[in-house]
């Protein structure tokens, strides 16, 4: 895989002519996204293959009201050794850890505390997660506050407004602040696609965020009543892959939110594949936003491991 | 599996991914590879013995023996159909619809065994034949279950034809079975089918479910064999009907063979179909529709999107993305699920395909092919990409039926529309822009029985298919489908005798000698070859002469016809308009036509009172109906609606019957024109003059010049000329029973649609058969449209 990592997306400046030659067709999108999975398939040995690259990509995240250093800690913790160690040595490998750990502003030090050593990065949800309605300055003190921290991923919300009214080079700002705060670390941008009416508006996002200095834009924030869904991910995968002939940067993409289970990680990763091509199927450019489907992973490998179906109180919890 | 495992983990490819087909096989063996004729019910042996094989065009390997039917096993199988026929006919249609549905089960409970075997046989994809076909095969029986139960209530006074036969092509074996037998069982049939020497197997395990359905015996029966035994179906005199699928070639013999036997006929041909994308298409989505339009089944599709045609500006940026897609197509095992393209059917095809490839290069197409593995062995071809091509290049024109997309360029809509009709064929097309008033605009425009808004290859029981032009006639699905197995069955009126003696006729002096003229786009015109004929009265006195029409009258009638097409685009509303001040005018006018048939036929006063009267009533139902002979909205599977149009068939040629020299010579152009259709009649030769006076009329009534042209002539030969003129839609023919044949026969130049008496005289003043439902069925042609939403 040969990548030039060091070219990470600067932006480019605001061009809202860009915006106005966008077209999504909303029945012929569902229509690819609804063929993906049925067009190809991975089994067996392949399908092992691939949910072990899928366990690297899975942003292992823990969003709540209750969370605690216990539970944080014992997150990092599986995020270290996602898949028991005797199925992994059964199929050649010693280690393997996720693509990162996701947690709330006050419990960064935490995981950084114990991930340390590992590689493994800490994301942060910033800027009035998940509804992100609160000042602009508090967004990015909040930002500059988790980067202190010591994180280094920031996943922000967009302004949704901004997009329902259509005030796109506010927008625009916006991530171009975000990113400025964000210095060293990774700005992933969460458009909260269930919650902007519609995919032209969700196409558009996806462009305004990546004009603005996104590496990452990344679905939902797992809170909205739709999350991550085959047809919303295609549309952005899509501008994606037009951003990239473009102007030649590379942005990754992060669905989250509804994706549960080792089938669905597939459909995600053939939709890759498929549209983007393998670079995208690493943790540098695509990441799972998911707390449930490690645990249905874990359990396909072991059926793939022994033959028998597996269940989940044989793995370790999280 | 350490190893494999770790080495896949780097390279994260798809690795095979074979479906099961031990199944298939074991059904093969049991039968220990050889499969006999299944005949009224049975089971039984080839007459003269002969099997041939059926080959799996994916490793050119032999599956099993199939029975090659000669005449005396057609003939069998039509006697088994016809003693079945009774019947069926006769059983209830809830009986009928419980059958249906009962193989619409059991096509579901052998969903997988069904699509492998198709697979097998054919060598498409099995996601295609697991995914589309047979999921659509079960569908078809669903809907028409539906139909059988609807039977009397749906299609009042209609009943089934008796026994129908059916030939099939290869490459939707199992789903254009249904297409045929669903809707013939549902009306009543019973059938003959042949399926594909090709691919007959599909066909083969459907007549067993026939038999665990309970169908009764002879209901069903299916004949393999090859062109010759598909012949001896054709040409079989007890066949009510032929229905086919297949090329244009065979569409013409068939057409030609059956010519005056009044068998009906629907024939579903080839096709060069159009896929236009404007400047304002979801460019990603509208590459994803190029897949499923030329790259599903091989391109092995008579619908395929064949013809790209894409907005100049925007040309480059979509070429790009095609190639960038066609790299990521997968040809290979078709029992792989990880396979896009399958195998080409036959070494046959694959030649025909790689001789119009060539065909294409050598004329300077520029030919694409994308850096995908191809297997070395079995029928398998690249998917390919050619540009730098116009219409004048055979590639562009002719059918390849094969995964090669040609693609060219417009400018503007009207170009599009333009570039999209440049063809013999009208199958389908599909439509590709975000801007729903261009989408509507150009939908209407194209000629083509199916159009595909944003979308392509969308198929639904409940939705009609069938082609404009040479991709032939008939629809199958739907309501519009289920007509081409029934019949009226309505007592025929019987036909009334209006002569009087010439004793008690009244005689209309005409003091001045006029000799009509020819009357095209809206002028009086001399005939060209500058004679005229005598016109007797019934004792043989000379009333007058009318000009004689010839070839070059007919050319220049037909032309006229074409300029009037805008006739087309007028309102309902406004054709009415223009209907009713016609009658305003003959009525005006009545005593003169009365007076003119009396001469002419010497009919009493009251008779001839009574034709104009029924004349004009008649002229009042079609102006009521211009307006209300409306299409419907189908309610197809998809969230989508899917408009089905009646739109005009075109420039229609009539030989008015002789009866009736006002009412029947109305009766034809009426309905005719009411509909939005342009006419070239040619008036009855005993009594010409009720139609020339006619003109007289139409001129003072608004009618555009041209929508009504009247060429007075020799009938017989100038409806030859009109049946064999290539830019003629349909000929509608009211005279000699051999008139009907030659008529049919010569229709094929172009595959027009042809309606015919064969002979039989018609009752005009009757209004069910003077002026039914079936006038208007021919006046129009189904164009259904399918219109995905969704935001």
């Amino acid at each position: 895989m040969v990548r030039k990592s060091a070219l990470r997306n600067s932006g480019i400046p605001f061009d809202s002519s860009i915006l106005e030659d966008r077209w999504v067709n909303k029945s012929a999108v569902e229509r690819r996204a609804g063929t993906l999975g049925k067009r190809r398939s991975v089994k067996k040995e392949y399908q092992a293959a691939w949910l072990l690259r899928a366990v690297t990509m899975i942003d292992l995240t823990t969003l709540s009201g209750d969370d605690t250093e216990g539970n944080v800690i014992r997150l990092c913790a599986k995020a270290k050794k996602p898949v028991r160690s005797d199925i992994l040595e059964q199929m050649g490998f010693d280690s393997l850890t996720v693509g990162a750990v996701c947690v709330y502003h006050n419990r960064i030090s935490t995981a950084v505390e114990a991930l340390n050593g590992t590689g493994i990065p800490v994301a942060a949800v910033s800027t009035g997660f998940p509804a992100g309605q609160i000042a602009h300055r508090d967004k990015l003190a909040e930002i500059k506050k988790s980067v202190r921290a010591g994180a280094n991923e920031i996943d922000i919300v967009i302004s949704r407004d901004k997009v329902l009214r259509g005030n796109w080079r506010g927008l625009y700002d916006e991530i171009c602040a975000f990113r400025e705060a964000c210095g060293e670390s990774h700005l992933k941008t969460i458009l909260a696609t269930g919650e902007l009416g519609n995919l032209e508006n969700v196409i558009r996002a996806s462009w305004v965020c990546m004009m603005g200095g996104a590496d990452f834009i990344k679905t939902s924030t797992g809170k909205e009543s739709v999350n991550a869904t085959l047809p919303v991910s295609l549309v952005m995968v899509r501008a994606i892959r037009e951003y990239l002939e473009m102007t030649g940067f590379r942005v990754g993409f992060k669905p989250a939110g509804g994706i549960r289970t080792a089938r669905q990680a597939l459909d995600w990763m053939i939709l890759m594949k498929e549209e983007v091509g393998d670079e995208w199927l690493s943790a540098e450019l695509f990441r799972f936003g998911a707390s449930g489907l490690l645990g249905d992973i874990e359990r396909q490998l072991e059926h793939f491991a022994t033959g028998n179906y597996s269940a989940i109180h044989r793995h370790p919890m999280a | 599996m350490s190893t494999t495992v770790k080495k896949i983990y780097k390279s994260l490819e798809y690795g095979p991914a074979p479906e099961d087909s031990s199944e298939a096989l074991k059904w093969l063996k049991g039968h220990g590879s050889k499969f006999n004729l299944f005949i009224g019910g049975k089971w039984v042996k080839p007459s003269q013995g002969e099997y041939f094989k059926t080959i799996n065009p994916a490793n050119g390997k032999s599956i099993a023996n199939i029975s090659l039917a000669k005449k005396k096993d057609i003939d069998r199988a039509v006697k088994a159909a016809q003693k079945a026929s009774p019947y069926w006919l006769a059983l209830s249609p809830h009986k009928r619809s419980r059958l249906l549905y009962t193989l619409a089960r059991l096509i579901q409970k052998n969903a997988r065994l069904l699509a492998v075997l198709e697979t097998l046989d054919n060598g498409k994809p099995i996601r295609e034949t697991r995914d589309i076909d047979i999921p659509l095969v079960a569908r078809h029986f669903y809907h028409h279950a539906g139909w059988a139960q609807l039977m009397h209530s749906e299609f009042k006074g209609y009943q089934g034809l008796g026994v129908v036969g059916q030939i099939i092509p290869w490459n939707f074996p199992l789903l254009m079975l249904s297409w045929k037998i669903a809707p013939a069982l549902a009306a009543g049939n019973t059938v003959v089918l042949k399926p594909a020497e090709q691919t007959p197997l599909t066909a083969l395990l459907f007549a067993e479910l026939c038999e665990q359905a309970g169908i009764p015996p002879g209901v069903v029966n299916i004949v393999t064999g090859d062109g010759r035994s598909g012949e001896l179906i054709v040409n079989h005199p007890k066949i009510a009907k032929v229905a086919f699928t297949g090329s244009t070639e065979v569409g013409r013999l068939i057409r030609k063979a059956t010519a005056g036997s009044r068998k009906k006929l629907s024939l579903e041909l080839g096709g060069k179909s159009p896929f236009i994308v404007f400047e304002d298409a979801d460019l990603d989505s509208a590459v994803e529709g190029i897949v499923d339009a030329i790259w599903f089944n091989q391109g092995e599709v008579c619908c395929a999107g064949s013809r790209l045609l894409v907005q100049e500006n925007i040309a480059d940026k979509l070429i790009r993305k095609i190639k960038d897609r066609m790299s990521k197509l997968r040809v290979g095992n078709p029992l792989d699920k990880s396979v896009d393209l399958g195998a080409i059917i036959s070494k046959t095809q694959l030649k025909t395909i790689g001789k119009l490839v060539e065909k294409g290069e050598k004329e300077g197409g520029i030919v694409w092919k994308p850096p995908i593995d191809i297997p070395a062995t079995g029928n398998y071809l690249a998917p390919i990409l050619f540009t730098g091509v116009a219409p004048s290049d055979t590639i562009c024109q002719e059918e390849i039926f094969g995964p090669v997309l040609v693609s060219m360029t417009f400018r503007t809509h009207d170009e599009a529309v333009k570039l999209a009709n440049n063809t013999r064929y009208g199958l389908a097309a599909s439509v590709w822009t975000e801007n729903i008033d261009l989408a509507l605009d150009i939908a209407p425009r194209v000629k083509a029985g199916t159009v595909w808004i944003n979308s392509t290859n969308s198929f639904d029981a409940a939705a009609g298919f069938g082609g404009y032009r040479e991709s032939g006639f008939g629809r199958e699905g739907g309501r519009e489908g289920m007509y081409e197995y029934m019949k009226l069955d309505l007592p025929i009126p019987k036909i009334l005798d209006r002569k009087t003696s010439a004793a008690t006729t009244q005689k209309a002096g005409s003091p001045i000698d006029r000799t009509p003229k020819l009357y095209i786009g809206g002028s009086q015109v001399r005939p060209d070859g500058g004679y005229s004929s005598v016109i007797m009265d019934p004792v043989g006195k000379k009333i007058g002469d009318v000009g004689k029409g010839n070839r070059k009258d007919i050319r220049n009638a037909v032309e006229a016809a074409h300029k009037a097409g805008a006739w087309a685009s007028m309102t309902g509303h406004q054709r009415a308009q223009i209907l009713y001040f016609i009658a305003e005018n003959l009525s005006a006018r009545h005593d003169e036509f009365s007076i003119r048939l009396i001469e002419q036929l010497h009919i009493s006063n009251s008779a001839a009172r009574k034709e104009v009267d029924s004349s004009i009533e008649r002229i009042f139902h079609y102006a009521a109906l211009a307006d209300k002979y409306d299409g419907k909205v189908h309610s197809t599977v998809k969230r989508n609606i899917t408009l089905a149009m009646p739109e005009p068939v075109g420039v229609i040629g009539v030989a008015c019957p002789d009866s009736y020299p006002l009412l029947g010579f109305l009766s034809v152009i009426l309905p005719l024109i009411a509909m939005g259709n342009t006419v070239v009649a040619i008036p009855s030769m005993i009594a010409p003059f009720s139609a020339t006076d006619f003109y007289q009329v139409i001129d003072t009534s608004d009618l555009p010049g041209g929508v009504v042209n009247i060429v007075t002539g020799d009938r017989e030969e100038l409806a030859s000329v009109l049946a064999s003129h290539m830019d003629v839609d349909g000929v509608w023919y009211f005279g000699s029973e051999k008139g009907s044949q030659s008529v049919e026969a010569l229709s094929i130049s172009n595959m027009k649609r042809t309606w015919v008496n064969y002979g039989e005289p018609r009752n005009w003043e009757n209004p069910e058969s003077g002026s039914g439902e079936e006038f208007l069925k021919q006046a129009t042609q189904i164009k259904n449209i399918w219109i995905p939403y969704g935001a």
